[in-house]
């Protein structure tokens, strides 16, 4: 399988990577670590006639802790990010997710950025942004600018981003102490995409009260989804059985997955519960330092 | 239109002129004959094309030639020295690591990168490490035996060979 022919820039700066894009259109696509885009690009799927290389450009690779936020350039691989010591300490969230995307060549080339960019419910980095609160910033021609993670994704590979921005940077804040964070997907062999996935990051006080929660969802709804009210059965409450029992049920009442090759949309539903359950299990216990 | 690219493929330098849409795998075998890279999958699931590239395992079915401009490949071929097994084809030999061999070559790029990270792997470690090879001859025991083997030879502790596992 080859891809259709196309026109590859490799430009050396951000500004001449937004001018190439500002110039072709649509007809240009970003290429950053290539393993979502060049496969479709392979089965026709996706058929630019520009490609845009990122990788030549310094300074998009990085993972710095500033002023209380924890910074991630849009271009580190997914390899960097499952071994990197800062994020180990604050978020153990991260070694769940990456170890559990794809495998390790793929890691070894895709990005935490292309991985959002790409808009697809069925990634894992969506729902585990969505946990931990993240902000992703776009730099166009006119500079920078913020967009929260809840008003990022908008539909099927479609995002916040304008046709002549690039997805730069992921902040996430540093959370205070008594925090903790899990990400689990079901997934029939290893590089699969989730049957279904969920990501917790929750703060608990001395008496076990839940003091601020996140939850997102992978691949069981046409974008990636926050579980607004499994949330809510959690946070300013204990965290107990019975408490649990009824975030479970919300999420898996609230998605909306379709039944594919994976499982029926009964069966994932179910498994969204199971993971809920499981999930904010093990983060409360990573919380309370267990 | 085309791109002149310059890579050094196993240590000798080459300029080349590929399409855009040329794919590394593709550039490799069709353009420097160099066929003991092969295509499975052409998927990026199956890691039989899995080749080094600046160090890094990677999946040249997965990756474009020109984005290997500037870069460093080293493909099975490269590997030995003067045709002496280097210790992880040797560890293949002795243990029985191969049966068809389609997935060899990438098995053992991948688990370069694997033993150079991480020189004393555990089972699971080597198991995880290699789980984007697919040995469709279901010879994993007998490649974690390599591996192992591999790595005992490479920090000089002494080897033995295992009596190989038939399945």
């Amino acid at each position: 399988m080859i891809p259709q022919s196309f026109q590859y820039e490799s430009p050396g700066t951000m500004a001449d990577a937004i001018a190439l894009l500002e110039k072709h259109g649509d007809e240009a696509k970003i290429l950053s670590g290539g393993h979502s885009l060049i496969p479709m690009m392979k089965l026709r799927f996706a058929t630019p006639e520009y490609l845009i290389d990122i990788n030549g450009i310094p300074g998009l690779s990085y993972i710095r802790e500033e002023k209380g936020t924890v910074k991630i350039g849009a271009l580190s691989r997914e390899a960097e990010i499952e071994h990197s010591d800062l994020l180990k300490k604050h978020f153990p969230i991260f070694a769940d997710v990456t170890k559990l995307i794809a495998d390790p060549q793929v890691r070894n080339r895709g990005t935490i950025g292309g991985n959002l960019a790409h808009g697809d419910a069925a990634n894992d980095h969506p729902a585990v942004m969505m946990a931990l609160q993240a902000t992703v910033i776009a730099t166009g021609s006119g500079g920078s600018r913020s967009i929260p993670i809840d008003e990022f994704f908008f539909g099927f590979y479609t995002t916040a981003l304008k046709q002549n921005e690039i997805l730069t940077e992921i902040q996430i804040p540093v959370p205070p102490a008594g925090t903790g964070s899990a990400y689990h997907k079901l997934e029939r062999k290893v590089g699969d995409y989730a049957t279904a996935g969920v990501a917790v990051q929750l703060t608990v006080d001395g008496k076990g009260v839940c003091k601020a929660i996140g939850i997102g969802l992978t691949n069981v709804n046409p974008i990636p989804l926050r579980a607004v009210r499994s949330e809510q059965a959690l946070l300013g409450k204990v965290i107990n059985s019975e408490n649990i029992a009824l975030a479970a049920q919300f999420a898996s009442e609230d998605c909306n997955p379709s039944a594919d090759l994976r499982g029926s949309e009964e069966y994932k539903r179910a498994m969204v519960a199971v993971l809920v359950k499981r999930m904010v299990l093990k983060a409360a216990e990573r919380a309370m330092g267990k | 239109m085309n791109k002149v690219i310059t890579v050094t493929v196993n240590g000798v330098q080459q300029v080349l002129e590929v399409e855009p849409r040329t794919l590394l795998v593709h550039m490799i075998r069709e353009i420097l004959n160099l066929t003991g890279t092969h295509i499975g999958c052409d998927t990026s699931s199956c890691g039989a094309c899995t080749i080094l590239l600046d160090g890094k395992s990677v999946k040249s079915c997965t990756i474009l030639a020109v984005q290997a401009n500037g870069k460093s490949i080293t493909t099975i071929e490269g590997i030995s020295t003067e045709g002496e097994l280097n210790p992880i084809q040797e560890g293949f030999k002795e243990n029985h690591g191969l049966h068809c061999g389609f997935c060899t070559p990438g098995m053992i790029m991948r688990i370069t990168e694997l033993l150079k990270d991480n020189p004393d792997p555990t089972e699971e470690e080597i198991r995880w490490g290699i789980s984007g090879n697919l040995c469709r001859c279901t010879g994993y025991n007998n490649i974690v035996k390599a591996v192992l083997y591999a790595s005992a030879k490479m920090r000089g502790v002494p080897t033995a060979s295992t009596e190989p596992e038939f399945v």
